[in-house]
C-alpha cells in the first residue's frame, strides 16, 4: 500500500491543544457532530462513493503534489471520515491532529470535486465537517485561532478596534479629497442605496483599496455608506475554523449594522471568504435562506457600473493580462463573465487561463489557508505550482484577483517562483483607467490629470 | 453437494420462491433506502429549501449524456467504458430472451427481446467491462489508495451473473446445470444486495444530483458538469 508522508509542522495551535485530548471527549464531539450536526448527506455521500477517484484531477494538491494520490479528494475523506465513521480509529490528540492536517491544510474547500465527481458528492461538505470536529476540539491552525479569537473581541480578522477604523475612514477622505473635489466616507448614513463593508486589511496595511473604493463610489455618485460601529467587517474567518457559533455571531453583528442603517444593499469588497460566509454559511447559520439584506459583490457592482456607463473608462491597460477566478465568486457565485466583461473594457491584451470560469483551480490560499501564517506558507507554494504554471502559459504580466487570499498568495508565488507578475483587485484595475470628470477634480489634480492608484 | 447444487430441486427452489424473495428484497429495500432518506432529509436546514426542478434535471442530464460533462471528456476511455458497462448491465437481462420466456411461462406477458447474439455480446462487454474495471483498481495509483476488499466483492457480484450466464450459454468450463443454478443464485444476490451495498449508487445517483444540481444552479449560478 501506499505511505502517505508529510513535512512535519510545528505549529501551536495544532500541536499543544491536541496532546491533552481525552479520548472521551473526542468521542464525544465526533459523536456530537456526525450524529447530531450532521444531515443526512453525510452518510448517503460516504455509502454512495464508488471509490471511482475520478475527483482526483478536480484537486490542485493531486496535481501540484505530481499526482500524488493520497491528495486525491476521495483519499482525503478516507483518511478521515471512512476511518471516524468505520469506528477505525484510535481516540488520540495525534489522530484528531493528522485530521486537522488533512482538512485544515490540503483541502481549501473550493468544490471544485463535487464538479467532476460523477454522482456530484459534495466532498467539500465532508472535510468541512472533519474542521468542525478539530474545531470543537481546539485542534485548528494558531494563526485561524487567533483570527477567530480577534472575531469575538473586535469584530474584525486582524484586531482592528472601532476608534483604529473611524480614524483611518477619516484620514483616506481627508487624503482623497486631495484628488476628488469635496469627496465623502459618509458615516453612518440611515437609508442609504449601499452598505460599503470593507476586509480589515484594508483599513490597516491596505488603506489604497478602501481609498480606491471611496473614489470609484464618489465618481459613479453612489449613495452609500459606512456604518461607524462594530459590524463594518465582514471576514469571517471562524468558518473556516469550524467555529460556527462565533461564525454566526460575526454574521449577525455584520446584518445588524445594515438594518440599523436601513440600507437598501450591502456592497461587499474583494473578498472572496466574507462573501460566502455572508451570502452562504452564515446567513444559513442564522436561519435564513438568503441574505436578508441583499448582498452585492464588488465584481457585480463594477461590471453593472461599466455597463451602465456610470463611470467611463479613459484609458486601457496595455500589458498582458490575465485572470484568476475566485472560487466564492466565480464556482459558487457564477461572476465569471462579469469580471471579464470588466477586464475586456478595462486592458487591451486579455489572456484567458486554461481551464478557465467555474473549472479554474483554487489559488491555494482559500478555505483560511491563506491565514495559517509562517509554518504553512510552504504549503501554499507548493499547493499552487499548478496554478504557477498555468499562468506561465498565458505570459501575462498583470494578473487579476479580485479575492485578498487569492491576490496574497499569488504575489507571494510571483516572488517565490520568479514570476514577475503584479497582482491587481479589480477596483485597482477601475481605478487606474476611469476617468475622473473635470468638474470633479480637485485643484491638485486639475494640474497633473488623473490620480494615481 | 455437487449434486444438490447441480439438482432440479435447488433449481426450483431458485427459480420459485427464491425469486419472490430476492424481488421483494430488492423493491421494499430499495423504496425503504429512498424513502428513509428523503424523510431524513426534512431535518436538514439546507436541502429542500434549495431543491429547484430546472437544474436537478439540467444536472441529471449532463450526466447521463455520454461526454456531456468535462471531466467525461477528460477521460474519454473510461466514459466509453462506463457507458457500456452500465447500459448492458441493465439491459441484457431485462430484454433477454431466455428471461422473457421465463415470465412468459409465469405470467403469460412478453416484451420486445433482444437478439441472441446481441445478447451474447452485451453480456461478453459487460464481463470485459468489469475486468477492466479490476485492473483499474490495482493498477492506477489514485484508485488503489482508495480500494479495499469490498470494492472487489461489490465488483464481483455486478460481475457473477454475466459470467455463469455466459458459461451456461456457451456450455462452457462447467456443467450446464451447475452454472445454471449458480447464474439464478448470483442474479438473486445481485438485487438483494443492490440497496444495501454500494451499489445503492443505482438508487442515490438521482437525489444527490439533482441536490447538487440544484445548490450549484439555482444558488450558486454556476455550473456543475
Amino acid at each position: 500500500m501506499f505511505k502517505v508522508e508529510r513535512k512535519p509542522v510545528a505549529d501551536l495551535g495544532m500541536d499543544d491543544t491536541a496532546k491533552g485530548l481525552a479520548p472521551e471527549r473526542i468521542e464525544k464531539v465526533m459523536r456530537w457532530v456526525l450524529e447530531r450536526e450532521s444531515d443526512a448527506r453525510l452518510r448517503t455521500y460516504v455509502e454512495t462513493c464508488i471509490h471511482c477517484g475520478l475527483c482526483s484531477e478536480a484537486c490542485h494538491y493531486y496535481l501540484s503534489y505530481k499526482r500524488d494520490p493520497s491528495y486525491a479528494p476521495v483519499s482525503k475523506v478516507r483518511q478521515t471520515l471512512w476511518d471516524i465513521l468505520g469506528r477505525k480509529h484510535p481516540a488520540d490528540g495525534e489522530t484528531v491532529k493528522k485530521y486537522a492536517r488533512i482538512a485544515f491544510a490540503e483541502c481549501n474547500l473550493c468544490r471544485r470535486c463535487s464538479m467532476y465527481c460523477p454522482f456530484g458528492i459534495d466532498i467539500a461538505y465532508l472535510l468541512a465537517l472533519v474542521r468542525r470536529i478539530c474545531g470543537l476540539l481546539n485542534v485548528a491552525p494558531q494563526y485561524l485561532q487567533d483570527n477567530t479569537n480577534s472575531h469575538i473581541h473586535t469584530f474584525t480578522q486582524s484586531w482592528v478596534g472601532q476608534d483604529d477604523y473611524v480614524d483611518t475612514l477619516q484620514f483616506l477622505e481627508e487624503e482623497l479629497r486631495m484628488d476628488i473635489l469635496n469627496a465623502r466616507i459618509p458615516l453612518d448614513k440611515t437609508g442609504a442605496e449601499y452598505m460599503y463593508t470593507p476586509h480589515s486589511h484594508e483599513v490597516t496595511f491596505k488603506t489604497h483599496l478602501l481609498a480606491n473604493m471611496a473614489r470609484i463610489l464618489n465618481v459613479a455618485g453612489i449613495d452609500w455608506t459606512m456604518p461607524s460601529t462594530d459590524g463594518w467587517e465582514n471576514t469571517n474567518q471562524a468558518m473556516h475554523a469550524g467555529y460556527y457559533e462565533t461564525m454566526g455571531m460575526i454574521e449577525r453583528k455584520h446584518f445588524e449594522a445594515a438594518f440599523r442603517l436601513k440600507v437598501r444593499r450591502i456592497l461587499a469588497g474583494e473578498c472572496g471568504h466574507a462573501f460566502r460566509a455572508a451570502v452562504y454559511d452564515g446567513t444559513r447559520w442564522l436561519g435564513w435562506k438568503t441574505p436578508p439584506v441583499p448582498y452585492v459583490s464588488a465584481i457585480q457592482f463594477f461590471y453593472e457600473l461599466v455597463r451602465d456607463g456610470r463611470i467611463r473608462i479613459a484609458r486601457k491597460i496595455q500589458e498582458p493580462v490575465t485572470v484568476q477566478d475566485p472560487c466564492s465568486f466565480v464556482r459558487n457565485r457564477g461572476l465569471g463573465e462579469m469580471l471579464r466583461y470588466i477586464i475586456r473594457a478595462t486592458c487591451e491584451d486579455f489572456r484567458e487561463v486554461t481551464p478557465k470560469l467555474e473549472h479554474n483551480y483554487c489559488c491555494c490560499a482559500g478555505g483560511g489557508v491563506i491565514n495559517y501564517g509562517p509554518p504553512w506558507k510552504f504549503i501554499r507554494m507548493e499547493g499552487g505550482r499548478i496554478k504557477v504554471r498555468q499562468f506561465r502559459e498565458t505570459g501575462a504580466k498583470i494578473v487579476i484577483a479580485p479575492c485578498h487570499s487569492c491576490h496574497k498568495t499569488i504575489e507571494e508565488m510571483s516572488d517565490f517562483y520568479k514570476l514577475g507578475l503584479h497582482v491587481l483587485f479589480a477596483n485597482e484595475l477601475i481605478v487606474k483607467t476611469m476617468e475622473v470628470p473635470e468638474a470633479m477634480r480637485a485643484v491638485q489634480q486639475k494640474n497633473e490629470g488623473t490620480g494615481g492608484v | 453437494m455437487y449434486d444438490f447444487l447441480t439438482g432440479m430441486e435447488f433449481y426450483r427452489f431458485l427459480k420459485g420462491p427464491m425469486v419472490w424473495f430476492a424481488f421483494i428484497i430488492f423493491t421494499g429495500g430499495s423504496a425503504y433506502r429512498v424513502i428513509s432518506l428523503v424523510y431524513r432529509s426534512r431535518n436538514a436546514k439546507v436541502i429542500y429549501t434549495y431543491m429547484d426542478l430546472k437544474y436537478s434535471l439540467r444536472s441529471i442530464l449532463h450526466w447521463i449524456i455520454p461526454f456531456a460533462s468535462t471531466n467525461m471528456r477528460n477521460h474519454p476511455w473510461m466514459t466509453i467504458i462506463t457507458f457500456l458497462f452500465h447500459g448492458c448491465l441493465i439491459f441484457t437481462p431485462v430484454f433477454l430472451l431466455a428471461h422473457n420466456m421465463l415470465i412468459q411461462e409465469s405470467w403469460n406477458i412478453a416484451w420486445w427481446t433482444l437478439p441472441e447474439r446481441t445478447a451474447d455480446a452485451m453480456t461478453f462487454i459487460v464481463i470485459m467491462c468489469v475486468v477492466f474495471f479490476a485492473i483499474r483498481r490495482l493498477v492506477s495509483p489514485e484508485v488503489r489508495f482508495v480500494t479495499s476488499a469490498s470494492d472487489f466483492v461489490i465488483l464481483s457480484i455486478a460481475a457473477a451473473p454475466f459470467v455463469t450466464g455466459f458459461l451456461a450459454f456457451h456450455h462452457l468450463m462447467i456443467d450446464y446445470r451447475l452454472a445454471l443454478n449458480i447464474h439464478i443464485l448470483a442474479g438473486e444476490i445481485m438485487l438483494i444486495a443492490i440497496p444495501f451495498t454500494r451499489l445503492s449508487h443505482m438508487l442515490f445517483f438521482w437525489l444527490i444530483r439533482a441536490y447538487t444540481g440544484s445548490d450549484f444552479g439555482a444558488v450558486r449560478h454556476s455550473k456543475d458538469y
